[in-house]
């Protein structure tokens, strides 16, 4: 076991695979000789070359579009877009293309390529640098989208990406790379379903993903030791598909249920976990579930408007106190 | 190129008329759904690209005009039809469509609906070759509109900073729909555009097979000795609307008169009479023959197979039983 950093379990992971496979490759736009701007490839193009650790032109569609030509012969693109912001550039590639191959050609094709990309809102970057988009991906059938809360989920959950046959899009935060974590030394990876307990309780279930589990498991700390609620706090780093029976074990467990996300809450992860609560255990719900989300709004420049955007962990626990009736 | 190619490429092109003739009466008996997109008019530039390429070998892609580009491949022309009936049988068993063949097993990588979406691919799979070190080329026809695309000046950037082993066959039929190119587009001649990426490139004549032939061998040849990519703009129209929802009005009658003299099938014809190769009453034999095997074969298979059953409707969404998925375990 060892304490690393998001990064570099990342880029662990990126070196272990292509050291593996040569058919394993990245690309993105300042990856190469410039290590990535969140270093997630520093020192792969020194090792692999220029052929393997390619440096794009800034060229979104374009070079996500050239990847998955590329997979449908057995190359493992990871394609790195320094931002979800610059995504959306890609989506015709994404979504018109990974997205739908495999289907619309009967299962003759895959398309196995990882995409990942940093969202979320980081210090003042205005509204055109903090998009949060894992809610678009989410939504669109025949792509997988997960989303790491920390190094070990990072490295586990990329290594699994990059050997699945289906796309993946790996939604990451520009506010995490530096958050340390264990990982193991041995080689491992981990499901792209499913969810994990990150804290058990019994009164209620704080649903996370990415960066709000932090904030789930400070609102926890506080409800325990402030108010007496034991809090559970569930992560889920699958957004696509969702996990349906961990939610619903934990809902049927605890009977209150909240959820936590750095979005805006229209067509989001909340609604869509609400929605699977509905379908699955309506019936041992103590109170309404609740959804804490940012405002719906463009994301402002001014540093205490965005702060005020974005959900914290006191609002969580607001959140969480008002279905206890307090 | 000798007599018996002419021949064999006149019998297809014919035969890629008649196909796509027939899907048009398929398509208004309503056998037929969603957009059908017809390639009448401009056979020669397919046949005459993929006859210099080694089919089966090189990876050809296109967009939603690709029935006949699926065949030239070597995709069987039973499966596509019925893959237009949309029935289990078809290349994609249904789920395709018009705009959508694919036909993997003879390297034909798919037709695709969204304009210009298949420059990068193209290039990704030429990006794919090189890794790999084989002597194939990537393919990718498209229509001369799919230039004002962003992935057109992308790719080729990138198939050249890169040196990729990519091929781009402009099927220039100087409409995008409705829209003349000189209304859309700033340079009309599209070839003349790639020069600033440091491409070389050609136009020839479209509607004349020879002609495509020899300037795709010269491209061709390029491309596979490893100088990277190369494009080639080929001059043509198409006789039908862009698709079956499209009535032509904005077309001169003029124009159209003046195309329809340079009808490749005809012009291959009379070329094969005037040498003595062949006799008017050959050619009108070998009508009958493709005439029939299209209704005998083809319609029949079509219309006699049965649609995808409902448990298809979600099979190929993901990829079945990836161990990767659960990391590793089953
Ligand atoms: C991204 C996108 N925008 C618009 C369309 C609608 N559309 C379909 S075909 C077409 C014209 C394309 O013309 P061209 O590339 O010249 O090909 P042609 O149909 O003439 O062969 C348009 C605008 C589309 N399919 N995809
Ligand atoms: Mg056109």
């Amino acid at each position: 076991m060892s304490e690393i950093m998001f990064w570099e379990a990342v880029r662990r992971a990126h070196d272990e695979e292509m050291s593996r496979d040569p058919m394993v490759i990245c690309m993105g736009e300042d990856i190469g000789v410039a290590g990535g701007t969140y270093k997630a490839t520093n020192g792969l193009y020194d090792k692999y070359g220029p052929e393997r650790v390619i440096d794009t032109p800034i060229s979104e569609n374009g070079y996500t579009g050239l990847g998955i030509g590329a997979s449908y012969l057995g190359v493992r693109p990871i394609i790195e877009i320094m931002s979800v912001n610059f995504a959306w550039l890609a989506m015709d590639q994404i979504f018109n293309t990974a997205a739908k191959v495999h289907y619309m050609s009967g299962g003759q094709l895959k398309a196995p390529v990882v995409v990942r990309s940093p969202g979320g809102t980081a210090h003042q970057l205005g509204a055109q640098h903090s998009a949060r988009m894992e809610k678009v991906f989410m939504g669109i059938a025949g792509l997988r989208v997960v989303t790491p809360s920390n190094p070990r989920q990072a490295y586990g959950l990329l290594k699994s990406a990059i050997r699945c046959d289906d796309p993946v899009f790996i939604n990451e935060h520009e506010l995490m790379y530096n958050m340390k974590g264990e990982v193991a030394d041995e080689e491992f990876f981990m499901p792209l379903v499913g969810s994990e307990v990150a804290r058990s309780g019994k009164d209620i279930t704080l649903f996370g993903y990415n960066i709000s589990v932090h904030w789930c498991l400070q609102a926890a700390d506080i409800l325990a030791k402030q108010h007496g609620i034991d809090a559970e706090v569930v992560d889920l780093y699958a957004l696509s598909p969702l996990d349906r029976e961990g939610i619903k074990a934990s809902v049927s467990k605890n009977h209150r249920a909240l959820i936590a996300e750095e979005a805006e809450p229209a067509v989001g992860v909340g609604a869509e976990v609400m929605a699977i609560i509905n379908e699955e255990c309506f019936f041992e719900l103590d109170a309404p579930p609740a959804r804490v989300s940012a405002a719906h709004v463009p994301i402002p420049y001014n540093h205490t408007l965005e702060k005020a955007a974005i959900p914290t962990a006191q609002d969580i626990v607001k959140a969480a106190l008002k279905m206890f009736g307090k | 190129m000798d007599s018996e190619v002419k021949k064999r490429l006149l019998h297809e092109m014919l035969f890629a008329r008649r196909f796509e003739e027939r899907c048009y009466e398929a398509y208004v008996e309503r056998k037929i759904g969603g957009f059908l997109h017809l390639y009448s008019g401009e056979e020669a530039c397919a046949h005459g690209v993929l006859e210099a390429a080694r089919v089966n070998h090189d990876y050809v892609m296109t967009s939603y005009r690709d029935h006949i580009h699926a065949i030239k491949c070597g995709v069987d022309p039973k499966v596509v039809m019925a893959e237009l009936f949309a029935k289990v049988t078809g290349c994609c068993k249904g789920l395709g469509g018009s705009m959508h063949i694919f036909g993997v097993d003879h390297r034909f990588m798919g037709g695709y609906a969204l304009v210009g979406g298949p420059f990068p691919l193209a290039a990704g799979i030429a990006k794919a070759i090189k890794m790999k070190g084989g002597d194939e080329i990537s393919i990718c026809f498209l229509g001369d509109a799919a230039n004002n695309q962003g992935t057109f000046h992308e790719s080729l950037n990138m198939a050249k900073v890169w040196e990729l082993p990519v091929l781009y066959v402009c099927e220039n039929n100087l409409y995008g729909i409705g829209t003349r190119i000189d209304r859309s587009t700033a340079v009309v001649d599209q070839y003349k555009r790639v020069s600033g990426y440091n491409i070389p490139s050609t136009q020839v004549d479209g509607q004349d097979i020879e002609v495509v032939y020899e300037a795709a061998q010269k491209a061709i040849e390029h491309v596979r000795s490893g100088k990277g990519p190369y494009f080639l703009e080929l001059m043509t129209y198409r006789y039908r609307g862009h698709s079956m929802s499209d009535s032509n009005a904005y077309r001169p009658k003029e124009e159209e008169r003046m195309w329809s003299k340079r009808d490749p099938i005809i012009i291959l014809r009379d070329r094969l009479i005037e040498a003595g190769e062949m006799t008017l009453d050959d050619y009108k034999e070998m009508d009958t023959e493709i005439l029939e095997q299209i209704e005998d074969e083809i319609i029949k298979f079509a219309e006699e197979s049965p649609e995808p059953p409902l448990e298809m409707l979600e099979k190929y969404t993901l990829v079945e039983n990836d161990p990767w998925v659960n990391g590793g375990s089953k």
